[in-house]
Parts: structure tokens; sequence; C-alpha cells
């Protein structure tokens, strides 16, 4: 399980998380979603340990994050997965080096044991014969396909996603979203991704959280996004046109 | 303030380096591809640079000792002695703070601003331990290409000597030999050594503290390279006043 409790952040006296709360639970896809500004990367890199934060706490397992030793924390990275934004790939390494860094480095397993692993997750994302190519030689879609392949080749227990189909095509960013949803139940995973696109919410929100200028502004599930009353979520969700024109011909 | 803070901020890079060590397997590799990138790979342009100028030394020199009671050994002597004291620590160092250091700078740099300094913390890895640590390790391999651009400067001025007609090979080589003191060459090697820390971490603090785009990524490496080379000449002045004074 993680936990987030009443958690404060700010930057230069301008408060920018106020009091978040938030649970999250194995084998779940859960989605913060909000506009730009909204927080939702500062909470993303709180609970990566990127950022410190002023108030509250974050739980992984019953321990406190702001608590835990530097030994603690390195145990716990090695169990967290991350997908950034724009991939973060190694521009220096090829595909199966970037893949099979984590390895290397919090393992004692034998190379071909390593190589092995590195050729099963890769798979696993529905790359092969791309372990030489460079990272600058390699779609979008392939470097964000190798950002999760790097992500789970640790078998991690938590794993965080930053806009994982931005900037891809609609037809890629579904084929994206549907593997981070499958990964997340095959291997009951704790998911956590920052996105604003819709789509990702229809196609593999368990639990959506919204947030709105630092505050935690709805919770509940895609089922119930489009039933609300809240207005600041109904104007973000029908912010689109073709959910505007959805909702129109629905309501004729 | 902000350059004391700067400072400041420096020595907590150069402690924070050594926390956390990388697995060794994966450090060894670091090491060698940054001997490659940051050693091997400038010999070309140092050797290029330090021929043409020992023969520049040279000719300079001859051409200004115009007293016919002066000895024409005096050629090789002067040249020697420019090279091994000044040219070949000080000035390859300030020609390496724009080849290497911009290199580190930017390299850094780009991998701050696509977020993949973050992906290393993330993972657990000490990023200042895994990208500065074997860079400076690496420039210990740095005295290496100073030993060869001092052979090829005297080499160059050798070369101009003869082609210029300023005196015999003989001549040159008996000045080049005249009155050495083994103790310059220690001199000129300690100079080296801390030249190469401080072309392996100045250049890569300026990069890793880097905060914005592609623009701001080309700014550090303007930074890096004025501050690493006023650091060398600052360095350069002290160390010559503790050690030859």
């Amino acid at each position: 399980m993680l936990k987030i409790n009443q958690l404060y952040k700010s930057f230069n006296n301008i408060e920018v998380l106020k009091g978040i709360n938030a649970e999250f639970n194995s084998g779940e896809t859960s989605l913060i979603i909000g506009q730009s500004g909204s927080g939702k990367t500062v909470l993303l890199k709180c609970l990566l340990d990127l950022h410190s934060y002023d108030e509250g706490d974050i739980f992984y397992g019953n321990k406190k994050l702001n608590e835990l030793s530097e030994n603690e924390k390195m145990k716990l990275k090695s169990k967290i997965g991350t997908v950034f934004q724009g991939s973060a790939l190694f521009d220096s390494m090829n595909i199966e080096e970037n893949v099979m860094l984590p390895l290397k480095m919090f393992t004692n397993y034998k190379n071909d044991e390593i190589e092995d692993r590195a050729n099963f997750v890769l798979k696993r994302v529905n790359l092969i014969n791309v372990n030489k190519k460079m990272p600058s030689e390699a779609s979008g879609g392939m470097q964000k396909r190798v950002a999760i392949a790097r992500a789970i080749v640790n078998n991690p227990e938590y794993l965080f996603c930053d806009e994982p189909n931005s900037g891809l095509d609609p037809k890629t960013a579904i084929i994206i979203d549907n593997l981070i949803k499958e990964i997340t139940t095959e291997y009951n995973i704790i998911t956590v991704i920052n996105s604003h696109d819709m789509n990702s919410v229809m196609e593999i929100g368990d639990k959506i959280i919204f947030l709105k200028d630092g505050l935690k502004e709805w919770e509940g599930s895609k089922e119930n996004i489009f039933k609300t009353d809240n207005n600041a979520v109904t104007d973000f969700v029908y912010s689109s046109n073709l959910y505007r024109k959805v909702r129109e011909t629905f309501n004729k | 303030m902000r350059h004391l803070h700067n400072i400041g901020l420096y020595f907590i890079m150069i402690n924070k380096m050594f926390h956390k060590p990388t697995k060794w397997s994966v450090m060894k590799q670091l090491i060698l591809k940054d001997i490659e990138d940051l050693v091997i790979n400038s010999l070309g342009i140092i050797a290029f640079v330090s021929f043409f100028i020992g023969g520049v030394i040279t000719i300079q020199t001859a051409l200004n000792m115009e007293n016919p009671l002066l000895p024409n050994y005096l050629v090789g002597f002067a040249t020697r002695q420019s090279i091994v004291l000044e040219f070949a620590p000080t000035i390859i160092s300030i020609i390496m703070a724009g080849k290497v250091g911009s290199f580190i700078t930017s390299s850094i740099g780009s991998m701050r601003v696509t977020e993949q300094i973050d992906a290393l913390e993330v993972m657990g890895i000490n990023p200042l331990n895994y990208l500065v640590f074997p860079k400076a390790v690496a420039m210990l391999v740095y005295p290496f290409i100073i030993s060869i651009s001092m052979f090829v400067g005297v080499l160059g001025g050798l070369i101009a000597c003869i082609f210029g007609g300023y005196s015999s090979v003989d001549d040159f080589i008996a000045g080049v030999q005249m009155d050495f003191i083994p103790f310059h060459m220690a001199y000129s090697f300690i100079k080296t050594f801390i030249f190469a820390f401080i072309l392996a971490t100045i250049p890569s603090f300026h990069g890793y503290y880097m905060r914005g785009g592609a623009l701001e990524v080309g700014k550090a490496s303007t930074t890096s390279f004025v501050w690493t080379s006023v650091s060398i000449i600052l360095i350069n002045f002290i160390l010559t006043q503790m050690l030859l004074s």
C-alpha cells in the first residue's frame, strides 16, 4: 500500500500542494489528472523522493518516506520503477544496456542471466531485435516501451509514470496505456500515472484523482467521472470537443 | 553572494561524489569510457597544438636573440623551459577546458534536461558518483597527455630550428639537456594532477546543477569554460609561488 497523508509542498512561499490525501493499492492503476500547473508532477516527484515536502507523510507500506535511512531509501528505490515523460533513456547506452542497468547495479546475477532477463522484459513490451539500437534510433513509442521495460526489469512493487503517452499518436498511446495496465495486474504492482489525457482515464483508470491548484478536488472511478456534478472535473473532462459532442449526442 | 554559494555547493558536490559508490563492475566500464572520451580522443588536437606552439616558441626565441654573445644552445634551453614549465601543463589545460570541459558540461547538462539524472536518482544510484567520479578517475591519466605534449612541443621546436636555420641540431639538443632540474618535472606534474581534477569537476558542477533547457546547456558550457580557465590560472599562480619561489 502507498498512502499520502496531508501532503504540503511550496516553492518560494508559493503553495503547490495543499494537503493532499490519497491511497493507492496493489494491482490497481491510479491516475492523477489535472491541468498543467495543478501540482501533478510535484506530487509525483515527492513520491519519488526527488522533492522533499514541507508537511504531511508518505507511507510506503507502513514506513514513512522521510524517516527512512539512506540505505532503506536505496532499498526502497530498487523496488520502484519509473517511466518519465521524455522516457529518460541513457543516450550513451543501447536499448539492451539501458534495460540491463538496474540489474547490473542492484543484483548479483551473472551476465547471461542479466541478458536473459533483459530479453524477457523487452519481449514482454513487444520489442524484438532492437537490443543493439541506440535510443536516438528508436521511435517515440519504442522509447516509451524501453522505458517501461527498464522500469519493470527489477520486478518493482511500485510503478510511477509521468505522462507516459505524451507526444504519441492515439493508437500508440492506447497500446502503451494497455501495456501499463496489463503489467500492473500481471505483477500485482501499485501503479500511479500522471496524465491529462482523458483517453488514458477511459482505458486504464481504476482510480482517478483530480487535482486543481494543488488541492485534491475529486476522487473516483472512470465510471463515475462522467456522472459527477463537480464543476472543476466536468470543465476538465468536457474541455475536449470530442467528449463535448459525445455528451451532446447522449443528451439528445 | 551567489559565487560563495556556488563555491560551497561545489565542495558539497565533491563530498557527495564519494558517497554510495557504484558497483565496481559498472564503474570500471564508466572509467574506461571516460578515459577514451576525455583523454585518448584529445591526443590529436594536443599533439597538433603542441607541435606548432613548440615551433613558434623556438622561432620567437631565436629571433629575439640579437646579441651575438648569446650562445645558440639557448634556443633549445628556452624552448624546453617554456614548454615544460608553462605551456604543456597550463596552456594545454586551458585548451582542454574548452575541449573536454565543454564536452563534460554539455553531456551532463543534457542528461539533466532530459531527466536522465532524475532517472538515475530514482533507481537508487548516486548520480554524482556515477557521472563525476569516473571522470575524476579517468583524468588521472591526463599527465600522460601532458608528457606527450612536452615531447611533441620540443620536437616541433627542433624541427622549426632545423628548417629555419636558427641553430644546429647539436646546439638545440645541448640546450634542451642543459641545466636540467628534475624538480621542474615534478612541479609540472603536480600542477597537471591538480588541473586534471579541476578539469573533471568544475565542468561537471556546471552541467549537474544547471536548470532550464537546451539554451541553458550552451550557457552552462560557456560559464564552465570561463570558471575552469580562471581556476587553472589562479591555482597555477599559487602553486608556482609555493613550489618554485
